[in-house]
């Protein structure tokens, strides 16, 4: 058995400990807002925070997580996560609906997620560091023009 | 195989609710013809109503047919569309179109997948058949919805003036609610149960544009917006149903290669495998969940018969190719002589283009639901193509074709991979439903490594063009031959568009070059060959924009002049050509200085009746690294229904261009794919996406298609860019500049 605290929430489960935590969030606490893209660290679409911190939950085994303090999409949204996570979060969240910045969406959680992980690093971002923060998530509908213009909205709003 | 089968098959099967009881009105329009029906009174469609937009009604639920607008009492305006949301924003410009008639408040606006049948949901641009393609859908569905909502908007005028005793020319509709001088107000949920009793109007009228309040207008966010960034989005990765189980396939090494033993003693060891088997496209290997069923693949030894594989890979193929140029194909296009005028040209230049297999890798790898229902099967899928899908399974399950039930769901990308002509991963899917041998719900699920090596590419063509010009540099003559694989030969769409043996989709965009040149020769060589390829975003223009303006720029260097003067001199006929390449131009500064290192390209191509025009700023360092900073882009899509759509998709879609011009190739060797994941199929990230400007051309025509314009225009923008800084011709994908 192993303790999955996901969005404060605590889950018990009874799963392979090299299971990806991506596999555990998805099929077995049934939270699908983190998507599966690569399975090998390449594209960021299944990007949580656990402990505070953005991960690859598809190489990250679930054993790893277990006793920690798992964010997804779902609870960042709701505001969750360290305070100063979920107030950077809605900010983002808020400047992607502002700018229409999603085309298929597939990519966009782990895009909000490492968004705001580099503003609550750092709060003014230059293009080249958000460049740097976002290029390991992909988005192959391109929307990087509106990934960049956003941050720096969530940016400006958060001052 | 396993001895679970009786009591997993115990659960039920169908546990969708039907949670629906809103009264509703439906409005809806024959195909291209005025009104038909459509209205009645009802509980909603036996579909799940939990709010996912991407979720469609059950075909079997009681809808009057041609239905494209719901209006619940509790104000929502629900618009059924038709077509997929993969991202080019279709579930916000086909509700744009009805809420304008309806005259609507944009957020009471919902945006709902239509169910598989093509009697009332057919595309009106590809006859009688249900599909999204070919950049089709805004153009195909905007009288058809506008007329929906105009009828609707009609039969809610006509109810408020009964309810009133006012005539119906006194009554006034804005933002969604109905009113009259006299006090009277009432928003459409309080008028949407009267309306629904009266008669459709037989015919109705369409406003005129300068009365548009939200057509043409910004501000109007997407539809999906929310649900795409709170992770409550439905993709087919994210269905889940009681039993499900999911299934993955090995697929062979290389193609043509077969299965010949199966080793799963191991494989079938682990718990909650259920059932390994091979399927006529590899082994099947089913279990309770995703990482179960990828432990079981890693466990599992397959032997393959190799007889009959693959044995070429890209070097041969492209060798065979250059053999193949030497010969004449079948005749695409031919004016004039050209073979006179270019043995009596000035100057004669000659060049060969080629482009690499490409696969579309979407971000969401391929997938599909099979799941009993009482009447056959449901399909949970991101459905590009439901007339062909639903066919193809109804034939494996010998159903009839209603019996296949599609919900069409959010896709995460597809760029034409989901519009299958063989439905493939469908077909797949069914195949492992069925060797299951139990009602319950299968999951197919590609891992990134089946999306990039078990097929479907766009096909690597070559072409050979020769071009003469005058003393004055006139071109007098163009020859270019492509060689490529036919990528409808084969389907069920050869006998459309197969032609004298050319298959138009290799010749698009080439076939129609738009300079005035008197003497023009076309012609195409179709091999086949065993890796299975299909169309991918721009489809033929992903080729022949590159050859076409490259080859154009070259004619320019050679006559000693500038390439945007050049182009507009042999333009005259083409006026949407002439304004976006001005107009692109002027924004981007052409002619300007820039510092060394740095220069400019242009590129303007036709694509399902959209005009692009884009000047590609590069800067070149030591060493042949360059970087593109800023591309202009200019657009005529008619008339801009969703101007922030169509920005967008220009982004996105050059982005994409841009990503297949710097990096993009799938390799083959020996019949076998070389590239299996992101980091040996590379594609563009964040750090290299230029700064992009749109400029839309005023256009009062009637709007066509932004979703793949914009991808084929970057490659040839960005070579001659590189052309300008170096003096390096690059006349192949992708682009590498020697040091
Ligand atoms: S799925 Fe984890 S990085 Fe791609
Ligand atoms: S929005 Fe489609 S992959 Fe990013």
């Amino acid at each position: 058995m192993l303790t999955l605290r996901i969005n404060g929430t605590e889950h018990q489960l009874d799963l392979d400990p090299a299971m990806p935590l991506l596999w555990a969030i998805r099929e077995h606490v049934g939270l699908t807002g983190t998507k599966y893209g690569c399975g090998m660290a390449q594209c960021g679409a299944c990007t949580v925070f656990l402990n505070g911190a953005p991960v690859r939950s598809c190489s990250t085994p679930v054993s790893v997580a277990a006793g920690g303090e798992v964010v997804t999409i779902e609870g960042l949204v709701q505001g969750l996560g360290a305070s100063a996570l979920g107030k950077v979060g809605q900010a983002v969240r808020t400047a992607w609906l502002e700018l229409d910045v999603v085309q298929c969406g597939f990519c966009q959680s782990g895009q909000i997620l490492a968004a705001t992980a580099l503003l609550a690093e750092n709060p003014d971002p230059t293009d080249a560091q958000i460049d740097a923060a976002m290029s390991g998530n992909l988005c192959r509908c391109a929307t990087y023009t509106r990934i960049r213009a956003a941050i720096r909205r969530a940016a400006d709003a958060l001052v | 195989m396993t001895t679970t089968h009786d009591q997993i098959a115990t659960i039920a099967p169908d546990t969708i609710e039907n949670t629906g009881r809103r009264t509703f009105l439906e409005a809806g329009i024959a195909a291209g013809a005025g009104l038909l029906l459509g209205l009645r009174i009802g509980p909603a469609p036996a579909a799940d109503t939990d709010d996912h937009a991407g979720t469609a009604p059950a075909a079997a639920a009681p809808f009057a047919p041609n239905a494209f607008v719901r209006i619940g009492t509790d104000d929502t305006v629900t618009v059924i569309v038709k077509h997929l949301e993969m991202g080019q924003g279709t579930f916000t410009g086909l509700p744009t179109l009805v809420a304008e008639e309806l005259d609507a408040a944009w957020d009471q606006i919902r945006a709902e997948g239509a169910p598989a049948d093509a009697t009332r949901y057919n595309n009106l641009l590809w006859g009688s058949a249900q599909g999204t393609g070919g950049s089709t859908a805004l153009a195909n569905s905007f009288e058809q919805l506008r007329k929906a909502g105009a009828a609707a908007r009609r039969m809610l005028v006509t109810a408020a003036a009964q309810r009133w005793q006012v005539p119906a020319t006194e009554i006034q509709v804005k933002d969604g609610v109905v009113s009259h001088r006299a006090g009277h107000r009432a928003p459409f949920g309080e008028l949407a149960e009267a309306a629904a009793k009266l008669t459709v109007p037989t015919e109705v009228r369409l406003k005129d544009p300068a009365q548009f309040k939200l057509i043409g207008k910004p501000g109007l966010h997407r539809t999906d917006g929310p649900s795409k960034t709170d992770g409550s989005a439905l993709f087919t990765q994210d269905v889940h149903l009681p039993g499900l189980l999911t299934a993955l396939v090995v697929h062979p090494p290389r193609f043509g290669a077969r299965v010949k033993r199966i080793h799963d003693t191991e494989a079938r060891a682990i718990p909650g495998v259920e059932r390994i088997a091979g399927i006529p496209s590899g082994v099947a290997i089913i279990a309770r969940d995703f990482w179960t069923a990828r432990r079981a693949q890693d466990a599992l030894r397959v032997d393959w018969d190799e007889t009959d594989a693959m044995t070429e890979g890209t070097a041969e193929i492209l060798a065979r190719y250059r053999e193949l140029a030497k010969s004449p194909g079948a005749i695409a296009r031919q004016d004039g002589d050209v073979d006179a005028a270019l043995a009596g040209a000035a100057q004669v230049i000659e060049a060969e283009y080629s482009v690499p297999f490409l696969a579309h890798a979407a971000m969401e790898p391929m997938n599909c639901v099979i799941e009993p229902t009482d009447q056959g099967i449901r399909v949970w899928n991101g459905e590009q193509f439901q007339t062909g899908d639903q066919a193809a399974l109804a034939k494996v399950f010998e159903l009839a074709p209603e019996q296949v039930e599609i919900r069409m769901l959010f896709a995460g990308g597809s760029f034409g991979r989901r519009a299958n002509p063989a439905s493939d991963y469908l077909i797949e899917a069914a195949h492992c439903y069925q060797a299951l041998r139990a009602r319950l719900p299968v999951k197919l699920q590609w891992t990134r490594e089946d999306d990039m090596r078990a097929g479907w590419y766009r096909p690597l063509y070559l072409h050979r063009i020769r071009a003469g010009i005058d003393p004055k540099g006139r071109p007098v003559g163009w020859d270019q031959r492509i060689v490529g694989q036919s990528i409808i030969a084969g389907t069920a769409f050869e006998p459309m568009m197969i032609k004298n043996g050319v298959d138009q989709t290799s010749v698009e965009g080439a076939a129609n070059l738009p300079y005035s040149i008197a003497h023009f020769r076309l012609d195409l060589h179709s091999p086949r060959l065993p890796v299975p390829v299909q169309w991918w975003r721009s489809v033929g223009s992903s080729h022949t924009a590159f050859a076409g303006e490259c080859m154009i720029d070259e004619l320019a260097t050679a006559a000693g002049q500038d390439p945007v003067a050049y182009r507009l001199r042999l333009l005259k006929n083409h006026p949407r050509h002439l304004a976006v390449l001005k107009l692109a131009a002027e924004k981007a500064g052409w002619g300007q200085p820039l510092p060394k290192g740095r220069g400019r390209g242009v590129a303007v191509h036709e694509s399902f009746g959209t005009t692009v025009a884009q000047v590609a700023e590069v800067t070149v360092r030591k060493g042949g690294q360059f970087r593109v900073d800023r591309v202009v882009i200019a657009v005529d899509c008619g008339l801009a229904v969703n101007p922030d759509v169509i920005h967008a998709q220009m982004e996105g879609g050059m982005g994409f261009g841009l990503s297949a011009a710097l990096l993009g190739e799938i390799r083959i060797e020996h019949g076998a794919v070389i590239q299996s994941n992101f980091h040996d199929y590379q594609v563009l990230r964040i750090d290299r996406m230029p700064e992009v400007e749109v400029h839309i051309v005023p256009s009062a025509q009637p709007p066509t298609g932004v979703g793949e314009p914009a991808t084929p225009v970057i490659a040839p923008a960005v070579a001659n860019a590189l052309f300008a800084v170096t003096g390096q011709r690059l006349r192949s994908l992708p682009l590498r500049l020697s040091p």
